[in-house]
């Protein structure tokens, strides 16, 4: 673990401890991402409490914590997929309240899902072209009509897909169906369907799963690669702790829907709270 | 080109030509009348269920929306026709029965058009069995209405009621309530029905390989993902349903001036569930399935007429050995390796893996 340190020394810009302990990139920005006491209740359970995280421009976040800890349903609370119970989500500056999840991703908010979320009967790049959908825009009559706009849009779309599809190397594939592709190429694909939304925050759950450890080395290679070429904020889901410890420059520890801890790396390794969350209070006067 | 465009591009190919062809041998067989009176009678009709077929295919296999309701907007769209044709020929003596026959269809799809706006936008905000419902109660509603509907032309003026009473005593009638539409002059033609055919594909087709149609698709597949990638769920359901109902309503008034009455039973629930069959064994998505199986089962009754008494009982035979049939692993195996060698002419190197293409 302590091999894949930060690699990350060298940017000119320094991590910032600010007020939101996620250290930031530059406290006089507006962040990207703003949660104030955000909370969301189902039926009497507080599935996440009192949710508060900001997150810098071209800055990597990790949100981890044990099985049911609420860290898919703060993604979920995020996008507006959930309506919170409390608080506010802020996107740029911009409160999120009464927003359907179409606009949330309008206001630049991506996402990749747990479960992979692909249009499976759909080919590779089709599944991009969604991504696309409004970025590169021609109407329903030119496309029925086959107007010359329609030949202009659909090749600028083509070619930006083959572009994002390269981030992972993936042109080879276009042509697949996404539902026959290997487990880990879908969670690939899912990547970069979210990033031809051209986001400013891009959010991924758990994209290391089912990866072996060669491909998750790739896989931070290419989030730390995405981060600088794209310049957008990351937020992850992992339990992947390699991958964790090696990408992120501020994690956020989540339990029983709280935070218990936010810091960097080193940080939350000593944190004794995050230790007891994951593995058990120590027992009473046991050796 | 890529390969999904080329295998996209010849299948569109196959669809037209196969629709020109068939038009273009039964075009030749009228002319030199070798073909059969009740095939001859047949063909308006089929090209009207091809249409009402690959419409609702646009709604069932591309937005993944059940609706059972097709027959309403089709039964919208013959009264319609049924009416501006008659009112035409009463209010401005157009003799030019292939205008007034264009202008019945067109008038036919915009009307279906503005009824599935109105059911579509209380509807498609529903999910899963909500929209099968209503749209099967929209068809029961429709045909309900259209049972007490009085239209008829004094003076060149339209008269509407639904109470026969209330129309003026000099009226023509055009539509006499549970009688349906009466006197109607048959204009339909089967080079209309040809071009309805060719138009409805155009749209579908190209609708389906362009932005919306990939966002329709898109919505099929799981659509909170869609709705993440900023797609509109609502909005592309609405664009493929009312498309949809546009063009059932044109397939509606061809059919509707094909004979001299158009009669209320005539689009019942089993009306939609037969189009609906001939959607599901040619395939979801499948537009060329569509148009086959639509062609096969309208001529099959017609030809099981041997059959007298035992008709529908072979006929549901046949269906269920055709599905059997068409989704069995083993004889898709076979029919994939008899095809091999035309899908090779096709795919040029490429070889398909036995049992694995489908017919998209």
């Amino acid at each position: 673990m302590t091999e894949v340190k930060r690699h990350r020394s060298d940017t000119k810009m320094v991590p910032v401890p600010s007020h939101s302990i996620v250290p930031e990139r530059d406290v006089n920005e507006i962040p990207v991402l703003e949660t104030r006491h955000l909370g969301i209740e189902f039926g009497g359970l507080k599935a996440v409490d009192d949710f508060n995280l900001t997150i810098g421009k071209t800055e990597i976040a990790g949100l981890i914590g044990p099985n049911g800890a609420g860290k898919t349903t703060v993604f979920n609370l995020l996008t507006k997929v959930y309506e919170p119970t409390s608080g506010a989500v802020l996107i740029d500056g911009k409160d999120l309240h009464g927003m359907s999840i179409v606009q949330a991703s309008r206001l630049g908010i991506a996402r990749t899902f747990q479960n992979i979320r692909l249009f499976d009967k759909m080919t590779v790049e089709e599944n991009v072209r969604i991504g696309l959908h409004n970025q590169i825009k021609y109407d329903m009559f030119s496309g029925i009509l086959r107007l010359p706009r329609y030949w202009k849009q659909e090749k600028r779309q083509h070619e930006r897909a083959m572009e994002l599809l390269d981030i992972f190397g993936m042109q080879d594939l276009a042509d697949e169906v996404s539902g026959s592709l290997p487990y880990g190429a879908q969670r690939r694909l899912e990547i970069v369907r979210a990033l031809a939304t051209e986001p400013k925050l891009l959010l991924l759950d758990e994209p290391a799963a089912g990866m072996n450890p060669h491909e998750t080395e790739e896989l931070m290679e290419n989030i730390a690669k995405i981060r600088d070429q794209f310049q957008i904020a990351i937020l992850l889901i992992e339990h992947d702790m390699s991958l964790v410890m090696g990408v992120c420059e501020g994690i956020c520890v989540l339990n029983f829907g709280k935070i218990i801890a936010k810091g960097t790396a080193d940080e939350i390794q000593a944190n004794p709270d995050v230790i007891e969350a994951y593995l058990g209070k120590r027992r009473e006067g046991g050796k | 080109m890529t390969k999904a465009k080329r295998k996209r591009l010849i299948y569109n190919l196959i669809t037209f030509g196969l629709v020109i062809a068939a038009f273009l041998i039964l075009q030749n067989m009228i002319a030199t009348k070798s073909i059969s009176r009740s095939l001859k009678g047949q063909l308006v009709p089929i090209c009207s269920w091809i249409v009402m077929a690959v419409s609702l295919n646009l709604v069932i296999g591309f937005s993944g929306e059940l609706s059972l309701g097709h027959a309403g907007f089709m039964s919208i769209g013959a009264y319609t026709g049924a009416i501006v044709s008659g009112w035409l020929l009463a209010a401005f003596d157009m003799q030019d029965t292939t205008l007034r026959l264009v202008l019945a269809i067109v008038a036919g799809g915009i009307l279906a058009g503005i009824f599935g706006v109105l059911i579509g936008i209380p509807v498609l905000r529903l999910r899963g069995d909500y929209l099968a419902i209503v749209t099967l109660a929209f068809g029961e509603i429709i045909r309900n209405l259209v049972n007490v509907l009085y239209v008829g032309t004094a003076d060149g003026k339209l008269q509407f009621s639904f109470l026969n009473k209330n129309l003026p005593e000099n009226v023509t009638m055009l539509v006499d309530g549970a009688k349906g539409a009466v006197k109607i002059k048959p204009i339909s033609t089967f080079t209309v029905g040809f071009v309805l055919i060719i138009i409805t594909l155009i749209v579908v087709l190209n609708l389906v390989n362009s932005r919306a149609g990939r966002a329709i698709q898109a919505t099929r597949d799981n659509r909170i993902a869609a709705e993440s990638m900023g797609v509109s769920v609502t909005r592309y359901k609405m664009m493929a349903f009312v498309t949809a109902a546009v063009l059932a309503g044109m397939a509606g008034a061809l059919y509707g001036l094909n004979s001299s009455t158009v009669v209320p039973t005539q689009f019942t629930f089993n009306q939609s569930i037969n189009v609906l069959v001939f959607v599901v064994l040619g395939g979801l998505g499948n537009v060329l399935g569509s148009i086959i199986s639509a062609t096969f089962l309208t001529v099959l009754p017609e030809v099981l007429r041997e059959f007298a008494d035992y008709r529908m009982l072979v006929y549901a035979v046949v269906l269920i050995l055709v599905m059997i049939f068409t989704n069995n692993p083993t004889t898709r195996a076979i029919a994939n390796r008899l095809f091999a060698p035309i899908k090779n002419l096709f795919h040029g190197k490429h070889k398909e893996s036995v049992g694995g293409g489908d017919a998209k």
